[in-house]
């Protein structure tokens, strides 16, 4: 079965094409980062503005590489929820009209499942049971997964997103948007030691998280440096070591909590040097996507759509937005 | 010549067919619930023509100006069933389709066309007839009431629901050019019928990527710089 996947959840437009026998034939990615850095932050209308100037040439492209026909397609997976409505709209009105016209079955997509399935992509996938990382800009959860769409939330973050912390941080220093990434480089020229950052949360039981002191530290810490260069750097360094800690010593938890052996890290902060580098002293398997599939992408949703499609999944010729959507709503396979 | 229309730019959504001569359409008031109801639409005005999607020359869209994620909806679903059926798409302003209703419902042949564009504008075309077609005048425009441009003639009819949301300033600026007023009808596939056979036969049918909305609402946002510039 070869399913066309669709990601439109927010400022990256991705699509892929993933065969089931021959697994992944084609993806193609538009990230709209340099349309948004000049505003600051995402313009969720600019973003739905561009989606929809993006997706059908994307998918000229992929079919061209998978040398494919809109006829080989079998089935359409398109992102549904959560995210933003509108971006989400556009996506899902273009690809469920799409399956509708080719008269093949359309499934409304999980992105968050996406992400957590990502690792499936790769050459030696993880097997069933793990404990998935999902932390990004949008999220960090812990979820244990004992079967594909059962997903138990062992924590999640009570303020800000890791990612989102990452850039704020940032932001405050005076880096430019989105400041995350330029603050893990910024951190590698920082010294260890020089500055001590909390790690939230960890003295107590379970596996939630708190990053918005981390952001507020940050600042106190910023505005009674010297504030040269090579201060920003230690600070990128303490706060990045401390958010990086605190997620080691969550996972940890959440694995001896769930008892698993086996790690699935997902979403933009699973590509932090730092944080993979950690996250491999666990003990157990940790599994990592390639770094062009801890964003935002259409190879995740084509995956997590396929398994959907191949259990029969084929929903009614509606156009299924969901912003908010709960991960563990989903059915399990 | 077959060809599909299908609108969801304001709080109405439609779909029509044109077969050879003969016209199907659906219309209806769905604020919000144009997501549920366009693609079984579609499929209804189909099955009653007796057309298959891959029958079709070409489909129609209502590119706006009108609602934003509306708009939106309308051209992904039309890029979604052309790009699924390799069929060409014909582009249409949702003030020409209620330009042209004002001449097929009530005869008119110079028409003023305002919808309601919020935050105190409205959507502005100026349409004449010619060889049964209502043509645009100028440009269409985003602009307040007030900023209008007035024509030096008279003998125009007002339609779309700007006419009602800002009576009081638009009547008192064209009321002596107007010859009537219908403020209460919504853009719809059918009126655009008429336009896209035209737009079909003129070679306006495009690639369905090449199908995209018009906002005439074009800065949304502030950047960065231009916030620190507009800071006291």
């Amino acid at each position: 079965m070869r399913v066309l996947g669709i990601e439109s959840s927010c400022d990256e437009t991705g699509v892929a094409l993933y065969d089931t026998d021959k697994g992944l034939l084609a993806h193609r990615l538009f990230s709209q980062i340099a349309m948004h850095a000049e505003y600051g932050g995402v313009v969720p209308e600019l973003a739905s503005r561009d989606h929809i100037r993006r997706v059908l040439p994307l998918l000229r492209e992929a079919l061209v590489d998978a040398d494919m026909t809109m006829a080989d397609i079998d089935g359409i997976a398109y992102t549904a929820g959560p995210g933003l409505i509108g971006a989400l709209l556009t996506g899902a009105s273009i690809a469920r009209s799409m399956a509708w016209g080719l008269n093949v079955p359309a499934v409304g997509v999980h992105h968050m499942e996406g992400h957590l399935l990502a690792p499936m992509l790769e050459e030696n996938p993880p097997e069933l049971p793990f404990v998935a990382l999902l932390v990004s800009g949008g999220h960090t959860m812990l979820v244990d997964v004992p079967r594909i769409g059962e997903y138990h939330i062992l924590g999640e973050s009570v303020d800000d997103a890791a990612g989102e912390a990452f850039d704020k941080t940032a932001k405050l220093m005076g880096l430019e948007y989105p400041g995350g990434p330029l603050l893990a480089k910024l951190a590698e020229q920082g010294r260890e030691g020089v500055y001590k950052f909390p790690r939230p949360m960890v003295d107590r039981p379970g596996c939630d998280f708190s990053f918005s002191g981390l952001k507020t530290f940050s600042l106190t810490t910023w505005q009674k440096s010297g504030q040269t260069e090579q201060d920003k750097a230690d600070i990128a360094r303490a706060f990045e070591e401390a958010v990086v800690d605190t997620l080691f010593i969550k996972c940890r938890r959440a694995l001896e909590q769930a008892g698993r052996k086996r790690l699935v890290v997902a979403g933009g902060v699973g590509a932090n040097r730092r944080l993979r580098a950690r996250l491999a002293e666990l003990p157990g398997e940790v599994y990592f996507p390639r770094l062009a599939f801890c964003t935002d992408n259409g190879a995740m949703i084509a995956y997590a759509g396929a398994l959907r499609l191949k259990a029969g999944a084929n929903e009614a010729a509606v156009i299924q937005a969901k912003p908010r959507w709960p991960l563990t709503q989903l059915a399990a396979l | 010549m077959k060809l599909l229309a299908l609108d969801t730019s304001t709080e109405a959504c439609s779909a029509a067919v044109y077969t050879d001569g003969l016209t199907f359409s659906e219309f209806e008031l769905t604020p919000k619930a144009h997501t549920q109801l366009i693609l079984p639409m579609v499929e209804k005005v189909l099955a009653a023509a007796g057309l298959r999607l891959a029958e079709l020359d070409a489909l129609a869209v209502g590119c706006g100006p009108g609602a934003f994620t509306g708009i939106r909806i309308g051209v992904g679903v039309a890029q979604g069933l052309a790009m699924a059926a390799e069929k060409p798409v014909i582009a249409l302003s949702t003030l020409a389709a209620l330009a042209q209703q004002a001449y097929v419902q009530h005869g008119a042949t110079q028409v003023l066309v305002a919808l309601d564009a919020r935050m105190s504008e409205v959507y502005w075309g100026q349409y004449v007839l010619q060889d049964g077609l209502m043509q645009l005048q100028g440009e269409e425009r985003v602009c307040a009431p007030v900023d209008a441009p007035l024509p030096e003639t008279t003998g125009w009819f007002a339609i779309g629901h700007g006419w009602s949301a800002y009576a009081e300033v638009l009547q008192a600026r064209f009321g002596n050019k107007l010859s009537g007023i219908d403020a209460v009808s919504l853009p719809a596939a059918e009126f655009m019928l008429p336009l896209a056979v035209a737009g079909w036969q003129a070679g306006m049918a495009a690639a369905p990527e090449e199908a995209q909305p018009v906002y005439l609402r074009n800065k949304i946002a502030l950047t960065t710089q231009e916030r620190l510039v507009a800071k006291p």
